[in-house]
């Protein structure tokens, strides 16, 4: 009966939960009891938040004062394809004064689709004296200046990564702004920017930092300077070309061949803008140990790739363009038998006609051939119920389908049939699949076979499809692990949404934009679900000039502890509980 | 899943209008349409007819097309179908830096020309000259870094005092008065119209100072 008997001293609880890393684990171990949330708060080093407005930060820093590593996401998906107006939000600024100010032993900051300013990029390099990783995905709103502040400010920096940012590129002396003495560089990726930088710096900096194993260039790096950066990095893992382009000369060719063959450990690649076909094959010697290629720049016809991949045997990720059409599919299926990942890109993804021969066919190839494949993005312009039937038999371990059929509302290009079937075979057979998207004609049929079989589903994207409130029904009721639903031109309406408000307060958000949701449904939402922030965003004018039964342009809803955002643009209002409209 | 060619649907419980899916269907299959807001519209001409008539009767459709002709924009007229595809917004979902670095992009970058400047540029001690085009950079920087890319020097940091201040070379260019100037003095486009070629030269040239 002695208590005693079963409690850890603080030091052995800690110790223990040392060794619990995952984010879902930390929190269940949190939910145990008072003084085990105690412990763990004040040792947690690690924090993930999906949804920079589900949280403030000072709820964090109360909560977790002790954080080496913060990641943050800021805007929708959708933003990725121009449907989030400018200004709408994800401000990096506050966080970032927040954690200067509190956490003066910060060594990772990873943001995606955020708004990150020159001034936060210098308070990230005067603040944080250990400073080792800055990855900035997707996001925009600073210059060349503010990485020079990083460059020359963060001594132990390990990792700087601009993947797919915008960044408006004043100049390319930033590069320099690394002293001399800095040499603790293991990963950088440049890729998204314009300009040249300086190619001295830059082959000084490659040379001098023995860890280096990850280098993806921009565009403006000449091929013709690549194997004197290769040989200063014989130990690199990843690379990313610049342009891969030249006059075709035997020297160049021979002189990147040997500088490929030298590093024994690469294992990565990507880049390959403008391709000069007749210059790929200067990667043949390091092919057979390739685990990941991403060609999907790479503006060569199909007999190139083929060639390229056929050697690839230990491939588990190929990013193509559908160039590569269904007979270099099926050549992947056959040599390539390790393949995990797939995404095919569309080449001419405007035009009205196909401009290669990829069809569903090469997916099905891939299907049959690959027995590990998990994940798949795939552009085409025909899809069959029976092509998806074959793919969700063959491949019932796909953890990720995202498949658009460029014309929307396609249907079976055999039977004229709706694809109900075809997507329901997939989420039917593919028991582990958590992410789904969905194209082509598709009626409310698909989502009662989502909402039936899609158990694990977590993330599921809808366009053009459905035929009433039902759809929506269906899966906001059935697919009990959704945490991020987003959905474009359906009709779906306010029938379904405030049937199911109690769910959304499961998921971390919901997105619909171009549907039939009315404003008075949102502003009941509002007022039911406090927990939830409902904003809803028009851009042409106040929501309640119009009747109330009129539809909003864009909905976004999603759970938070913090209460509605205060830095709203003129175009988002939120929904309140007190249901004023808040007209910024 | 194997329904094909059974027909099952007949027999099967539905969760909709009694009847209303597979006449759905039918009209579906022989035309495109949209049920969205302004911002999304397509419109493909060549295969469809005219998506008036086709929408049938249920409710959302119907407050949808209202939807789409209040808040439309004017600059289509459904009636009649266009002779290319019109383009929706975020549709297909393609990341822009994809649009702008992908296919059509560079395709189009090695088509445009436009005008070119081409000038020498020499550098005492090389053994030959190279040439540039000037219009290929907007800004000094830009033509800076690729001079030296070009013949791996450096320039000092320039000021108006001191001129590149801080390395062992500096750039000059000859005007079109055939005088050798300081590049950086005047505004770019004054530049780029006067310039007739460039020269590199050592730093102590460039102050008229004997070596160092």
């Amino acid at each position: 009966m002695k208590k005693a008997a079963y409690s850890f001293p603080e030091e052995v609880l800690e110790h223990v939960f040392s060794f619990i890393v995952s984010d879902k684990d930390r929190s269940s171990i949190s939910l145990v009891c008072k003084s085990w949330y105690e412990i763990e708060r004040w040792c947690r080093r690690k924090v993930f938040v999906g949804n920079c407005y589900a949280v403030s930060p000072p709820i964090l820093i109360k909560r977790f004062p002790e954080l080496r590593s913060v990641t943050l996401k800021g805007k929708p998906h959708f933003a990725d394809f121009n449907l989030v107006p400018e200004g709408w939000g994800g401000f990096a600024c506050p966080w970032i004064r927040a954690m200067a100010g509190a956490y003066p032993w910060l060594e990772e900051i990873r943001l995606k689709r955020m708004v990150v300013s020159d001034e936060s990029l210098e308070i990230i390099a005067k603040s944080f004296r250990n400073f080792k990783v800055l990855v900035l995905s997707s996001c925009e709103g600073f210059t060349t200046e503010g990485l020079a502040a990083i460059a020359a400010n963060c001594r132990n920096l390990r990792e700087l990564d601009l993947r797919e940012s915008e960044v408006e590129d004043l100049s390319g002396r930033w590069l320099s702004d690394f002293p001399d003495s800095y040499t603790s560089l293991e990963s950088l990726n440049i890729s998204c920017l314009g300009n040249e930088v300086n190619l001295l710096a830059l082959e000084r900096l490659v040379s001098r930092c023995p860890n280096l194993k990850t280098l993806r260039l921009n565009r403006a790096v000449p091929l013709d300077r690549l194997p004197n950066l290769l040989r200063g990095a014989p130990q690199l893992a990843e690379l990313g070309t610049g342009a891969y382009t030249s006059e075709m000369r035997p020297d160049v060719f021979s002189n990147l061949a040997e500088a490929f063959a030298g590093c024994k450990q690469l294992k990565t690649l990507s880049g390959f803008w403008d391709v000069l076909p007749s210059y790929l094959p200067a990667v043949n010697p390091i092919c057979s140990q390739l685990i990941s290629l991403n060609l999907s720049y790479a503006t060569v016809q199909s007999p190139d790739l083929i060639k390229l991949v056929s050697l690839c045997e230990k491939l588990q990720k190929l990013w193509v363009l559908d160039y590569i059409e269904d007979d270099g599919l099926e050549v992947l299926a056959a040599s390539c038998k390790d393949l995990r990942e797939l995404r095919v890109f569309p080449s001419d993804p405007f035009g009205l006609e196909p401009n290669v021969a990829l069809t569903e066919q090469g997916l099905v190839s891939v299907s049959e051939g690959c027995p590990k494949l998990q994940s798949v993005l795939y552009f085409c312009r025909q899809m069959s119920n029976a092509a998806l039937n074959t793919i969700a038999r063959n491949r019932p371990n796909l953890t990720r389908f995202r498949l658009c059929i460029i014309e929307p509302r396609s249907p079976d290009y055999l039977t004229l049939q709706p694809l109900d079937d075809g997507f329901g075979a997939i989420v039917e057979h593919c028991k582990d699949l958590r992410r789904l998207s969905l194209s082509g004609l598709l009626t409310d049929r698909v989502f009662e076979y989502i909402g039936t079989y899609g158990k694990k589903l977590e993330m599921l994207s809808v366009a053009f499809a459905g035929d009433s409130d039902l759809g929506l029904h269906h899966v906001l009721s059935g697919c009990d692990n959704l945490r991020k639903l987003e959905i474009r031109d359906c009709p779906f309406g306010d029938k379904a949404l405030l049937a199911n408000a109690a769910k959304l307060e499961t998921m971390r958000s919901l997105w619909m934009s171009s549907c039939s949701v009315s404003f008075g449904a949102c502003k009941v939402l509002g007022q039911k679900m406090p927990r939830l922030n409902v904003e809803v965003m028009d851009e042409s004018g106040p929501p309640d000039s119009r009747p109330e039964s009129s539809p909003v342009e864009k909905l976004y809803v999603y759970r938070t502890v913090a209460g509605p955002r205060l830095d709203m643009p003129g175009f988002v209002w939120t929904m309140d509980d007190d249901s004023a409209l808040r007209i910024s | 899943m194997e329904k094909v060619g059974l027909n099952l649907e007949a027999t099967e419980l539905r969760l909709g209008l009694p009847g209303s899916a597979d006449e759905h269907d039918e009209k579906l299959s022989s035309c495109s349409y949209s049920s969205s807001s302004s911002s999304s519209v397509v419109i493909r001409s060549n295969k469809r007819s005219s998506p008036e008539e086709s929408i049938d009767d249920e409710e959302e459709l119907k407050s949808n097309k209202r939807t789409m002709i209040s808040h439309h924009n004017d600059d289509q007229d459904k009636n009649v179908p266009p002779s290319k595809a019109q383009v929706v917004v975020g549709w297909p979902p393609i990341r822009s830096y994809r649009k702008n670095n992908g296919v059509q992009q560079q395709q189009q970058e090695q088509k445009k020309k436009g005008e070119e400047v081409y000038v020498k540029v020499s550098m005492a001690g090389a053994p030959y000259l190279r040439k540039i085009d000037l219009n290929f950079y907007n800004t000094y920087q830009q033509l800076l870094l690729a001079l030296e890319n070009m013949f791996n020097c450096t320039f000092g940091e320039y000021s108006e005092r001191e001129g590149y201040n801080g390395s062992e070379f500096a750039p000059t260019y000859e005007d079109k008065d055939g005088d050798w100037m300081l590049v950086g003095d005047v505004p770019w486009n004054m530049f780029i119209s006067s310039c007739k070629r460039l020269r590199i030269v050592k730093e102590s040239e460039a102050k008229g100072l004997g070596c160092l």
